[in-house]
């Protein structure tokens, strides 16, 4: 999990990054000085992006249509937020950020015929954008083939590194490793029930998890089962789960399924205040949908509760509601979109460019310290340093932070040992 | 009269007129990002077209064209994604030389099914062949026992269900909710730089030619003269003799041939295959493009494709929240006030300007008669 484990991985790419990384200070530190403060156009736009000496221009690209909608509406709402607060404070290296939406339509093909809109026509000098792990890996490819930067909010499964993707979320041992270890110390757990939709994040959290309960934890895991996406029959499951009263059920189910999963759960009988149950995949946002009744007492595993007590969080919720309503609600991953703008800004005023290479080498090592999360880092794989916290529910669809961890947990997105 | 085997000189200038539209106004008008959406479009042509045989001539209505798509889409993607997955590009995986997806899914051993696709002559045979023999196997099931209209509608709705179940299911071997992406190379030729595009457009348009030929020769043909007359009454043809059940097969499995291409094609020009092609939705959009064309015009479908998707794109680039109703909008208005979609609107009104413009130094000789035939007032 050190830096001993990543650097068995030191892909060309990373290699590169290094390099990259080694040149930035020299970069950044020379015309600095020279600088007035809206550097020429010229200067700092070498490839010809979409910036003016007084616009620069980003692409927004999410489901704003579709199944999906429901989920990526936060993340849309909280990065025109940020574009907005940015711009209120200057801009980008002296330029207004103004933002081009598309629409994703929950359809992966969209998104990945949308991204090349974005960087072909539009020129955009960074997407903030995509939300499933199906639209990311169909974006990648076209971000990749024509040197765009994606700032990608999800908490996602990991093995994933690419020098033009920024990871605002986190990946899968970031969220889940710390979270189990508190459970099993602080209730003991021994036996746990794993219960997952069916594709590619819940099946590959939860064969981390499983390596970890058995060969760390040294429990038990008594079921593993997977439901296709927008299910909504789990009593056969319930009643698994009765038979093998584990000592905790952890579940990554997705979406609207929750709304039976747990509605069900509660008409058979299993009191959340007795059976502990730790979810990865429930926010704010979902609790919205199953209600705070069905779900009190529940654990979620996250690195951002809106309930969560910093100066940052206490200007940030305010901010968000005053832009889009009293009744919204900031679930984990649009509080990790909020970052996407603040990091892409850091990161050009660090580069002292809008250049995609300068940006991507400049990435690692910045750093935000006005995150409603709390501090956070780029790391050299392009994922954030951030904590893990354990949040209890309440019946008003507010999280009760119980645990975080002392520090900021390293991003290994190709965990040794877990694969 | 002026029939020929394949066309009447009026269908003639109309393929002429789309060939000159695709093979010189296009490529000189549009720049190679939205060539390349046209030829995506254009891959859904290919379904348009089997079904104005099928349900437009052969009155056998398919909800579930996307699996015939989905199945020659997935063929190709198979091919190209082990092209893509060579040992020296996967060498960070567990097992390299397997697809990713797979490598994610604990799977070690390339399955025995993936095997055949190491090669580009099987994956074109596997293009045409898989979709065609499923065809021919729900079109016999159904047909023989005659299940028709309505039921045979629902039943292919179930299929593209069904299929979509399974490919999101079996994700260790299809690539799940994700599809297969980053296709890359074929035979080493990399499809995604802007020349390649271009090539592969003028190929797909080719090929769309090709489809177009066939199209006209079925229905030029006895055969489309039988789909037609079974179509309007499918007893008196069996009492005629013939084999009704047969016939449908045969008008099912080319639909589902031509999909198969378009599916194909799909995967080589947007390097990319997922299960949202397969599913309910994308089969009743690919009907919708038939409706709005023209179900009768074969021109029409491929005009009703290339539209309908155009609109698509550029309501969702100008209003990204609010374009699936004016969408929506634009299908009711369609349905409602053209029956016949856009060939009718072309064939009621556009056509007969122009004749009476230019036709008035020939003798009237095609349009007139039919008119006289259809009993409209004579001028």
């Amino acid at each position: 999990m050190s830096d001993e484990a990543n650097k068995g991985l030191l892909s060309p790419l990373r290699r590169k990054l290094l390099m990259g990384m080694a040149a930035v200070p020299a970069m950044t530190m020379l015309p600095r000085a020279s600088f007035a403060q809206a550097p020429a156009t010229s200067a700092v736009n070498t490839t010809g992006l979409a910036v003016t000496d007084t616009e620069v221009t980003v692409g927004i690209l999410h489901s704003a249509t579709g199944t999906m909608a429901i989920s990526e509406t936060g993340s849309i709402e909280a990065e025109k937020l940020a574009i907005e607060q940015i711009n209120a404070a200057g801009g980008v290296l002296g330029r207004k950020i103004k933002f081009i939406q598309e629409d994703g339509a929950s359809d992966w093909p969209t998104f990945a015929e949308k991204a090349k809109k974005l960087l072909v026509n539009d020129k955009v000098a960074a997407i903030m954008g995509c939300w499933t792990s199906a639209s990311r890996k169909a974006v990648l490819p076209v971000v990749e083939q024509y040197n765009g930067m994606l700032y990608y909010p999800t908490f996602y499964e990991g093995l994933e590194q690419s020098k033009n993707v920024i990871y605002t979320g986190q990946e899968a041992t970031q969220q889940i490793l710390a979270g189990l270890n508190w459970i099993a110390k602080e209730k003991g757990a021994k036996t746990f029930f794993f219960i997952g939709s069916d594709y590619i994040w819940p099946r590959t959290s939860n064969k981390i998890a499983r390596k970890h309960v058995e060969n760390v934890l040294k429990g038990k895991v008594v079921g593993e089962e997977y439901y296709p996406l927008g299910n909504t029959q789990f009593n056969s499951v319930i009643n698994k789960i009765k038979l093998t009263k584990p000592d905790v059920i952890f579940t990554d189910v997705v979406g609207g399924s929750n709304v039976a999963f747990y509605k069900q759960l509660k008409a058979a009988g299993i009191d959340l205040a007795k059976q502990a149950l730790l979810t990865i995949s429930v926010t704010e946002d979902e609790i919205d949908g199953i209600g705070g009744e069905n779900i009190a007492g529940a654990y979620a595993c996250m690195k951002y509760f809106q309930s969560l007590d910093n100066p940052n969080n206490k200007a940030f919720v305010p901010a968000f509601k005053k832009m889009w309503g009293e009744k919204t609600v900031i679930g984990d991953v649009t509080q990790a979109a909020y970052l996407g703008p603040w990091l892409w800004k850091l990161t050009v005023e660090k580069a002292g460019s809008f250049d995609i290479d300068k940006i991507a080498a400049a990435s690692p090592g910045v750093e935000f310290k006005g995150a409603p999360e709390g501090y956070v880092r780029i790391h050299e794989n392009h994922h954030l340093w951030s904590k893990t916290r354990v949040g209890r529910a309440k019946l008003d669809g507010q999280f009760e932070l119980i645990y975080e961890t002392a520090d900021l947990v390293e991003p290994d997105p190709f965990p040794k040992g877990y694969q | 009269m002026n029939d020929s085997r394949f066309a009447t000189r009026s269908e003639l200038i109309g393929i002429l007129v789309l060939a000159v539209l695709l093979v010189v106004i296009l490529p000189l008008c549009l720049d190679v990002f939205r060539l390349n959406l046209v030829a995506k479009y254009l891959t859904y042509a290919f379904v348009a077209l089997g079904l104005v045989i099928c349900w437009g001539y052969g009155g056998i209505l398919s909800l579930g064209q996307g699996v015939f798509f989905g199945l020659g889409g997935y063929c190709m993607a198979m091919f190209l994604k082990l092209e893509a997955s060579s040992v020296e590009n996967t060498k960070i995986q567990s097992t390299p030389g397997i697809p990713d997806f797979m490598d994610w899914n604990q799977i070690t051993a390339l399955p025995f099914f993936w095997k055949p696709f190491h090669s580009l002559t099987f994956t074109i045979a596997a293009v045409i062949l898989v979709p065609g023999i499923f065809a021919l196997i729900i079109g016999a099931a159904m047909f023989k026992r005659r299940v028709g209209g309505t039921y045979f509608a629902i039943i292919t709705q179930a299929v593209a269900a069904i299929l979509t179940i399974l490919i999101v299911g079996q994700q260790g071997y299809t690539g799940g909710i994700n599809g297969m992406t980053d296709l890359r190379t074929l035979k080493g030729w990399d499809i995604r730089p802007d020349h390649a595009k271009v090539v592969l457009y003028f190929f797909e348009v080719g090929l769309l030619f090709a489809c177009i030929f066939i199209a006209q020769f079925v229905r030029h043909s006895k055969l489309g003269r039988i789909l037609v007359a079974m179509r309007d009454q499918e007893d008196r043809v069996r009492f005629s003799g013939y084999s009704v059940a047969n016939f449908k097969i045969f008008a099912f499995c080319i639909a589902a041939i031509f999909a198969a291409i378009g599916g194909a094609m799909f995967a080589l020009n947007v390097g990319f295959m997922s299960p949202s092609f397969v599913g309910i939705v994308p089969s009743i959009e690919m009907v919708i493009y038939t409706a709005v064309g023209g179900r009768l015009s074969i021109l029409g479908a491929v005009y009703g494709t290339i539209l309908v998707n155009f609109a698509k794109t550029s309501l969702s680039e100008s209003f990204p929240e609010l374009w699936l109703f004016g969408l929506g909008g634009l299908f009711i208005a369609v349905v409602l006030a053209f029956p016949n979609g856009l060939a009718g609107i072309w064939g009621d009104y556009v056509q007969p300007r122009i004749s009476k413009l230019i036709g008035t130094r020939k003798p009237k000789s095609d349009w007139t008669d039919n008119s006289v035939a259809d009993g409209a007032p004579a001028e």
